[in-house]
């Protein structure tokens, strides 16, 4: 096989050569990494990476291939994928295994990555490349095989309302349980559906600034998205309009963050985001700790938070929140991902929790 | 938290196939835990040379054996709150369910800190563990516990062949293996009932994959999994006999995550505090799976996953038995950040066993569900070609990685692919270039496609290679991809300029130099538990081509000192070697230099990246070293404090202008080279036995007729067997010489005079600039003839002569003079009435080291690194005749390990490790030491065959005092004659082939009628009579005692019949 060479640059002028694979483009992103040792399916298709450069710290990729876009019959969604395309700009990684290996798998990751024009590189020291990122921060990049012109800009796309960009446009429903959801969709992974779905919840999917106040529902599901917080001016007067009727609400990273600043918290850019399957969060109060999945730049300010809201997961690594909740209201939101894909599921426990609360608020 | 104020750990003893280093390391760490939270701590382990049993580890140690009896009367003497069983392998964790159902603990009110012994039952006990996991729905191999071979074939035939059998409660699967029709499964069968009476028979799941996690759980039910780990080789090769690699590379996230869960799931249930592992059989084509054990307890895995993710396991789990909660813990690594996570690797880690089969006569090379390995490397790299090949590297069996190796000779490839054997890989890499497609090779092996494809890579690049003759006509960016394949400079000259053995070094500088020009250089990558999520200072490092930049910048300040490691366990070179290394790095430190270690194995404490400054954790090539010394530029390297691997480098190192601290690289060669050394002794007026390098069979004829038999033979070139065989007649020299060697000018043979009878005395010293400054002179039991690393050695020695220790003090300075010698150095030596010849000469730290340095209380290698470091030293006041008491280190062998190997001891070292106890004289020491290897003392009766008359006569007073104690004393019929002759009364036993009616050896072996078997070889031949080896064979299937030396049978007989139970002291090491 003749190797394409392909050179990744950053902002801070950096470059580093390596060797393209998937589509023969040229792109410009800001460029994020994750550490993540599994999941890169889940990974390129969450849509919290959109209009990303994506950076994988573990070194082999494409080891088991890519699934089949298989629809769950019942939900009507793609069985092993977190939305139905790739996020991510480009995919950088150290070594790329072109022979794959599973069971499960129809195509290679090679494959998968032209199929959606997403071009990516590789043999790239993806650690000295995180470090520079860690450090900054943010980081704009260019991916540039050879042969392609490189992109005059570094695109920024912070400056975009990219919920507005990964948000549904239509109202779409799911599943028939007793529970009625509604799932403000700023970005949704996937596996919040099927967890839903799962503990007998019919999940009304709206897109990212519907007024939702409107409908008949039991709970509200804050989902996961991309992007700073601040750019959801909408999502937030939806969400203060449901804190006012009462009803159980429960958020999920972007989602936590919106239902804090609907309780008055502020935000600001984390010197160094979570970006791991591996991050510790604390129950406050308690001895009970929990391995999460994560994957966010910026974070809640708890001592903003109006009265009556109180912290309640905080990271054991940096102190950071890891979610907030209402001291008697059924109102929760964590900065992690419970519904992980990829990572550790062991948070799942918390959409009990809601459906729990859920019904609670029916019995009252 | 109840307060513990003082806790009792159990060791694992001695290093055995199946319970190794990995031990060291994780009772050190959990002694260190211990001693930060202020506890004092009791060690009982009678390994002498491992770093736990060092000062300033534990508060006590006891050197005795870790059995019920002996540690009772450990705790009856110090009255600990809580003892620790997790630590010390399956030794412990036995010993420690005994001391609970007998109800010890309860009646000294001793507290089981971490899992709680209920637990532990509950996964050793496999019926007890399925119906524990059938509880929570968790799937398990379905097994079923037999207590016959009756109903082990009944029940094989219900699951239908091929099925596992597995013994309870077993070392490392000591007593498995798989039956592929009845007739394998009883022999199999009743093989396994003298090691445990209860047998499981399950269904073979071969061909799936074998997934490991390893699990931490705190008393508050806070769970993480710090690594999960694949094997190479499929299900069906035990674990400590694969090839590993961490993470997972075939797992989807999906899976990953389900086994995750699962593991969570069992430890809640199981209800372990501390650390678990658990195995995981999975169906390569579903997600359907099978938990095959969990370890309550510390293991290999462990061990191995502490240094692949830069998790000290051991440590955490020791502190969570004390009641902490895993958020209350910080990451080791990082110090900022908890240690309630789970690292993420930015690397791949490969494991790969180190076998010595090759040292067996008889064994069988092929690998199975029991563990034959006696040591492991790990190797890092950031792809899967870098570490394989550096791994196939570090195991240290003359391969230079997957390709550029010398082709093994096979008959039937598609069969060496099928049956795995220890040189399966290689077999692999044949295949490939035969032209054998993944799918083909996937087929015989079941090996997933996935690392064949990685290993196929490693043929494609050797492919592109091979088109080129000159290493200037290859593209920068092939020889780029080469080494980020892993390929050493060493496997370029092989391939590109295609040079023979003896002009490789040559070569292999010209491919460096070639490299170095051009900027294709490797970099320093650090293991920091979070892939670089976070800014962390942590000095563990390891060398790749897989990046551009360094993460550490070298400060050349002549302040570092490299102290290069020992790399795998081996038999030879073992735990005594790290010792070593790890006080070597102590004094380095403490001396104001900071201290760089390069090594390899997992199982150390010298790979603990917080014994040193910096930690690389690498191949110690020529090229690596070089590599990082280019990098770090240090003030010098030290070689003598890890056996032969680093010895061998020193002059290599001088040649590169490396600066090698201590005795010169010059005088190394002189004490290594054999023709060098001779001539020095004729020059100094020390004898040697007489020897000959010859190169053809009528000169070894001649010189043999000089010297007279027996003599020993060392080939340069071995066919087959063992490289030394000892002859005693024209046959079976000439047996030897055709069947199992070359000769040749290229290949010649040495040939040396064998001393029969003689004694064997080695010398442990250490000097500066030519004056001994310290030594210590120890005896084997053992006449000359038995290697030193499995003789049974007595320091202070006690039946010396004067004479013979001034001669040897004399020939020691001499040497010593001569030889510039600045650091530790070892000499053998036989002596036969005051006659003193020099065998052999180490300029290096020897096996004994930690055992005179801990016998005598001085430490050897801190004053030897002093004198290395160029500091001032004064001659310790101390000398052996001060001790009013004595040590004996004796060997442990792992034979009952190596189906079919002769359990017999000879020129070729066969023990896996030792231990050492100290006595207030030398009988109390022995046995002490003997019990501790896992001699039993017979109650009723011993059987004894004595081979030639000279160990019959040795014989004669044991077998008295035998009979004096009452013991039924059993005997071959030569033997029994002989006894009988001399007034001592013996039963006859026939020999295993004979059938004339006369009650026969093998019966009375089998059906536990003898409790010690005394059988020493008629000659010093390994070709024993059939009858023997089967004798001796079945002692160690059948699990009785076995000794084949008289003068060791005479020491341990005496020793037993002399003292009682009550004569045996329980003292710790700092009473004495």
């Amino acid at each position: 096989m003749s190797k394409k060479k392909s050179t990744l640059i950053l902002e801070d002028g950096s470059t580093f050569e390596g060797f393209a694979f998937g589509a023969a483009r040229s792109v410009s992103g800001e460029i994020v990494f994750n550490t993540a040792m599994t999941g890169y399916p889940e990974s390129l298709t969450d849509p919290s990476y959109s209009g990303q450069i994506l950076v994988a710290t573990y070194p082999l990729i494409g080891n088991y291939g890519v699934p089949p876009l298989s629809i769950d019959e019942k939900l009507g969604l793609p069985e092993f994928f977190e939305s139905d395309r790739i996020h991510p700009k480009a995919l950088v990684v150290s070594d790329y295994s072109f022979n794959h290996s599973h069971w499960n798998a129809v195509k290679s990751l090679d494959e998968w990555l032209k199929e959606y024009d997403i071009p990516a590189i590789y043999g790239i020291d993806t650690r000295a490349v995180t470090k520079i990122i860690r450090e900054h921060g943010t980081m704009l990049s260019k991916v540039v095989p050879e042969g392609c012109d490189t992109p005059a800009e570094f695109h920024d796309q912070n400056t975009e309302n990219l919920v507005a960009k990964v948000s549904p446009t239509e109202v779409t429903t799911y599943g028939d349980g007793p529970h009625k959801v509604v799932l403000v969709d700023c970005g949704s992974k996937n596996n919040i559906i099927r967890c839903l779905v799962r503990r007998g919840a019919t999940v009304t999917r709206v897109p990212w600034d519907y007024d939702f106040s409107t409908l008949d529902y039991d709970g509200v599901m804050l989902s996961n998205g991309p992007g700073d917080p601040k750019m959801c001016g909408k999502t937030v007067e939806n969400i203060r309009k449901a804190i006012a009727k009462g009803k159980p609400i429960f958020g999920i990273c972007l989602g936590n963050q919106l239902l804090s600043i609907a309780a008055g918290a502020t935000t600001y850019k984390l010197k160094y985001g979570h970006r791991s399957h591996n991050q510790p969060a604390l129950m406050v109060g308690t001895e009970r700790a929990m391995i999460t999945s994560q994957n966010h730049g910026f974070a809640v300010d708890t001592d903003t938070l109006e009265d009556g809201w109180e912290p309640y997961m905080v990271n054991l690594n940096d102190g950071t929140s890891e979610g907030i909740r209402h001291k008697s209201k059924p109102f929760f939101s964590v900065q992690f991902h419970p519904e992980a894909t990829g990572g550790p599921d062991d948070t799942e426990f918390l959409f009990d929790q809601f459906i729990s609360n859920i019904e609670n608020a029916k019995n009252k | 938290m109840q307060k513990i104020n003082k806790v009792i750990l159990l060791g694992s003893g001695a290093l055995k196939i199946g319970e190794a280093g990995e031990f060291d390391y994780s009772g050190s760490q959990a002694l260190k835990a211990l001693k930060e939270e202020g506890i004092e701590t009791i060690l009982i382990n009678p390994n002498i040379a491992t770093v736990q049993t060092s000062e300033n580890i534990a508060d006590r140690v006891y050197f005795l054996p870790v059995t019920p009896e002996y540690v009772e009367e450990v705790i009856d003497r110090e009255r600990p709150d809580g003892i620790l069983l997790a630590f010390g392998g399956q030794t412990a964790l036995n010993c420690g369910v005994k001391l609970y159902e007998s109800g010890v603990l309860e009646k000294y009110n001793v507290k089981v800190l971490g899992t709680p012994v209920q637990a532990i039952i509950d996964t050793e006990d496999r019926e007890k563990f399925v119906e524990k996991l059938d509880q929570i729905d968790v799937k398990t191999i379905k097994s079923e516990a037999v207590t016959s071979v009756e109903d082990a074939k009944r029940v094989a035939a219900e699951l239908g062949y091929p099925v596992i059998v597995r013994a309870a409660y077993t070392l490392g699967g000591l007593g498995s293996g798989f039956a592929d029709n009845p007739e394998e499964l009883e022999t199999l069968a009743g093989k396994a009932f003298t090691y445990s009476p209860q047998l499981l028979v399950e269904k073979s799941l071969k061909g799936w994959k074998e997934v490991e996690y390893e699990v931490v759980r705190d008393r508050f039910d806070n769970c993480i999994t710090v690594c999960n780990m694949e094997n190479f080789d499929p299900l069906g090769i035990h674990t400590g006999e694969s090839i590993v690699v961490a993470p997972s590379q075939t797992l989807t996230n999906s899976e990953y995550h389900k086994l995750r869960r699962l593991a969570i799931k069992i430890i809640r249930h199981i209800g372990i505090v501390g650390e678990c592992n658990v195995q995981y059989a999975l169906d390569p084509n579903s997600e359907d799976y099978r938990v095959i054990e969990v370890n309550a307890r510390l293991s290999r895995s462990s061990a191995l996953a502490s240094k692949a993710t830069g998790y000290p396991l051991a440590f955490v789990a020791a502190k969570l038995g004390l009641g902490y909660g895993l958020h209350e813990l910080k990451n080791s690594v990082t110090k900022t950040t908890t240690a309630c996570f789970e690292p993420a690797l930015d690397y791949i880690v490969c494991k790969i066993p180190r076998w010595d089969l090759g040292k067996f006569k008889g064994v069988s090379h092929e690998l199975g569900s029991s563990m034959k390995s006696v040591g492991e490397v790990m190797a890092i790299g950031r792809t899967f070609e870098e570490a394989i090949q550096k791994g196939l590297r570090m195991i240290g069996q003359g391969m230079h990685g997957f390709v550029g190796n010398k082709e093994l000779a096979v008959k039937d490839i598609d069969a060496a692919l099928t049956h795995p054997t220890d040189k399966r890989i290689f077999y692999i890499s044949q295949a490939l270039k035969k032209g054998y497609s993944v799918d083909k090779i996937h087929d015989l092996t079941k090996i997933d496609k996935w690392f064949l494809d990685k290993l196929r890579n490693i043929i494609t690049t050797e492919k592109e290679l091979d088109k080129y003759n000159a290493i200037a006509d290859v593209p920068d960016d092939l020889l780029r991809e080469a080494k980020q394949r892993g390929f050493s400079d060493f496997q370029l000259a092989r391939i590109i300029l295609r040079c023979k053995d003896g002009e490789i070094e040559d070569y292999m500088f010209r491919i460096r130099a070639a490299r170095k020009e051009r900027g294709i250089t490797p970099v320093i990558k650090q293991i920091d538990t979070l892939a670089a999520e976070y800014p962390a200072l942590t000095n563990y490092l390891y060398v790749t081509y897989n990046g551009t930049e360094h993460d550490i910048d070298f400060a050349h300040d002549d302040k570092s000192v490299v102290v290069l490691g020992s790399g795998a366990y081996r038999i030879g070179s073992s735990v005594e070697f790290d010792w070593c290394g790890v006080n070597a790095i102590n004094t380095v430190r403490a001396n104001g230099y900071r201290s760089v270690m390069i090594n390899y194995n997992p199982e150390t404490v010298s790979t603990d990246y917080d014994m040193c400054d910096r930690l690389y954790f690498d191949e110690l090539t020529l090229e690596r070293v070089l590599d990082i010394t280019d990098l770090e530029q240090p003030h010098g390297v030290i070689v003598s404090t890890g056996g032969q691997i680093p010895n061998n480098l020193a002059m290599r190192l001088d040649s590169q202008k490396i600066r090698i601290l201590g005795t010169s690289a010059h005088d190394i060669d002189r004490a290594e080279d054999r023709h060098k050394f001779s001539s020095m002794c004729d020059a100094l007026g020390i004898d040697q036995p007489r020897w000959k390098e010859l190169t053809s069979m009528d000169d070894i004829y001649k010189f043999v007729d000089q010297v007279g038999f027996p003599v020993l033979i060392r080939p340069s070139y071995v066919l087959s067997g063992a490289a030394m065989n000892v002859v005693s007649n024209k046959e079976e020299l000439r047996h030897f010489l055709e069947m199992a060697t070359e000769v040749s000018k290229q290949y010649p043979v040495v040939v040396t005079e064998f001393i029969e009878n003689a004694k064997e005395i080695e010398i442990d010293a250490v000097a500066k600039d030519g004056e001994v400054m310290l030594y210590a002179i120890s005896e084997h039991v053992e006449f000359a003839g038995v290697h030193s690393g499995d003789a049974t050695i007595v320091f202070p020695a006690q039946k010396l002569y004067n004479e013979t220790i001034r001669r040897i003090k004399k020939i020691a300075r001499k040497i010593a003079g001569e030889l510039h010698i600045s650091g530790p150095f070892n000499m053998q030596l036989m002596a036969k009435d005051n006659d003193i010849k020099v065998i052999e000469c180490n300029l290096r730290a020897s096996r004994s080291f930690p055992f005179v340095s801990k016998v005598l209380k001085v430490n050897f290698i801190d004053l030897a690194t002093r004198i290395m470091l160029g500091l001032p030293v004064e001659a310790p006041a101390k000398s052996a005749f001060d001790l009013d008491y004595v040590g004996v280190k004796a060997p442990q062998f792992s034979f009952s390990r190596l189906q079919k190997a002769d359990p017999v001891l000879g020129v070729e070292m066969a023990s896996t490790g030792e231990v050492a106890c100290l006595g207030e004289d030398y009988y109390e020491a022995i046995l002490k030491s003997m019990l501790s290897v896992g001699y039993k003392v017979p109650r009723k009766t011993v059987l004894l065959s004595t081979g030639d008359l000279r160990s019959k006569v040795e014989m004669i007073k044991p077998a008295s005092l035998l009979q004096e104690k009452g013991y039924t004393i059993y005997a071959t019929r030569g033997t029994a004659l002989f006894l009988q002759e001399h007034g001592i009364k013996a039963q006859t036993l026939g020999w295993p082939d004979q059938n004339d009616g006369t009650p026969n050896t093998l019966d009375f072996i089998k059906n536990g009628k003898i409790e010690l078997v005394v059988n020493i070889p008629k000659n010093l031949s390994k070709d024993e009579l059939n009858n023997d080896y089967t004798i001796r064979r079945s002692a160690i299937d059948f699990n009785v005692p076995l000794i084949t030396n008289a003068r060791l049978g005479a020491a341990f007989i005496t020793a037993f019949c002399r003292l009682d139970k009550s004569d045996i002291q329980i003292k710790s090491w700092n009473e004495y």
